[in-house]
């Protein structure tokens, strides 16, 4: 008989004994609260939110098979966030380098943010260094290099991207555990620099696509920073902000979230200063009202829609 | 004879789970940590060879672990140390030093001695290994 092979009966027993509580191993890394508080903070994004709970539950499942002595290769994390500007890939890069580090897969769980002129140097040789020095800053925690396509430039054969792209798929190839890449910018250009760069893309184990906001959630989401700011909108200032919203949607250069956050601000600049006009006493309700002339004021009202 | 210089050198040399170690104590406290490399173990040699600058704004050892393994591919034969340095007010200083590689065969040190007026004698230690140019120490010849 051979005695390196445990018996069925023992098999049995030995899992019996190493079953694992998912719901305790949850409580340990306290993923559920990350989660939770992604959902609450985070309007819309629905299948942003789809993805990350797959990929959590993805990671704590290895995790606990790790634990039962079920050998897999480590999981690739590097992803890839694509969409429009304003559409929550830094917020969301910031929330999944806590999860990881919560899930025990990077050890310090920072999140450094870095573009092409952070990577690729100006002269011949000085890319290396720049790109290493980068990578040594992002270990243990997760480097998010927004608009990633500007790094690599097909027109210019002598562009120095090529080199920075080169020792990026190396670390991130060879030091899997030592950091999470994430890549991020417009879904076409993305596309295209996928394409041409497959190195990376096999790399890659996430492609997240982030959804535009619809105008109901750019309410939602004026009203939260409001909320933080301690302002609130008169009634017709909500009316305002409706139109504002549909108006600034048509127009160029629209970014979501962010224009969302520079029309609020605005709204704030021009409440005080109207504040300051009308002079005299000012009570408590009117320092947090923006009312609908500050926001009726913006160019977005005035300009026609191309 | 082994060179004892810097922490640990009376202990067994660190394995690079132990130097890991040790670079994440120096990151936690807030300190720089820079790889410096040398061939003169002169124990008045303060100033060592820079492999690279030192290293702000780590987070994490990982970082620190390449560029000490890049030194010694790139300097097989030569003594290799990890400093912390503290910029904080009042110190201002290395707090943590420690060598990661040494060759293979440490010759030691001649102690010489000069006679002086009357009958003072001067002592003074050279390492045998500088007696070769430099690059060319502990290399047995080859280089």
């Amino acid at each position: 008989m051979n005695m390196d092979r445990p018996t069925a009966a023992e098999i049995i027993e030995t899992e019996a004994q190493q079953a694992i509580d998912l719901k305790a191993l949850r409580a340990e890394t306290e993923i559920d609260a990350l989660l939770e508080e992604l959902d609450r903070d985070l309007v819309g994004l629905a299948p942003v939110k789809r993805r990350i709970r797959e990929i959590a539950a993805f990671l704590l499942v290895t995790r606990a098979r790790e634990r039962m002595g079920l050998q897999s290769e480590a999981p690739t994390l590097h992803m890839a966030f694509t969409g429009n500007p304003g559409t929550g890939k830094t917020t969301v890069a910031l929330r999944m380098a806590s999860i990881l580090h919560r899930l025990g897969y990077i050890r310090k769980g920072h999140l450094v943010s870095v573009t092409r002129d952070d990577l690729v140097g100006q002269f011949i040789g000085h890319t290396a260094p720049k790109t290493k020095d980068v990578l040594k800053r992002a270990m243990g925690g997760v480097l998010f290099i927004d608009e990633a396509y500007y790094l690599y430039r097909p027109e210019n054969e002598k562009d120095y991207g090529q080199e920075a792209i080169e020792i990026l798929l190396q670390v991130m190839e060879n030091q899997r555990d030592d950091l999470v890449v994430i890549l991020a910018g417009y879904k076409e250009r993305m596309d295209t620099f996928f394409a041409s760069n497959p190195g990376f893309r096999s790399r890659i184990a996430h492609h997240i696509d982030f959804p535009d906001y619809s105008n109901e959630e750019l309410f939602t989401i004026a009203e939260s920073f409001a909320r933080e700011g301690h302002y609130r909108f008169s009634p017709a200032a909500h009316e305002a902000l409706v139109a504002y919203i549909a108006r600034r949607r048509a127009q160029s250069n629209f970014a979501n979230a962010r224009s969302i956050r520079n029309a609020f601000d605005r709204a704030r600049l021009r409440q005080a200063q109207r504040l300051c006009e009308t002079g005299g006493v000012v009570d408590r309700e009117a320092l947090q009202t923006i009312e609908a002339e500050d926001i009726r004021a913006s160019r977005v009202f005035s300009e026609t829609i191309s | 004879m082994r060179v004892t210089q810097g922490a640990f050198s009376f202990l067994p040399d660190l394995t690079d789970e132990q130097i890991a170690r040790q670079v994440a104590y120096c990151l936690d406290k807030g300190w720089a940590v820079s790889v410096e490399f040398t061939d003169d173990i002169h124990p008045r040699n303060t100033y060592w060879e820079m492999w690279g600058q030192p290293m702000f704004d780590l987070r994490d050892p990982a970082g620190v672990m390449v560029e000490i393994r890049a030194c010694r591919d790139a300097n097989p034969n030569a003594y290799i140390r990890v400093n912390g340095f503290d910029s904080s007010r009042f110190w201002e200083a290395v707090r943590h030093s420690f060598i990661v590689q040494r060759p293979k065969y440490e010759p030691g040190f001649a102690l010489e001695r000069t006679k002086g007026k009357g009958r003072t004698t001067h002592y003074q230690i050279r390492p045998y290994a500088t007696e070769r140019p430099e690059g060319e120490r502990y290399t047995n010849g080859k280089r």
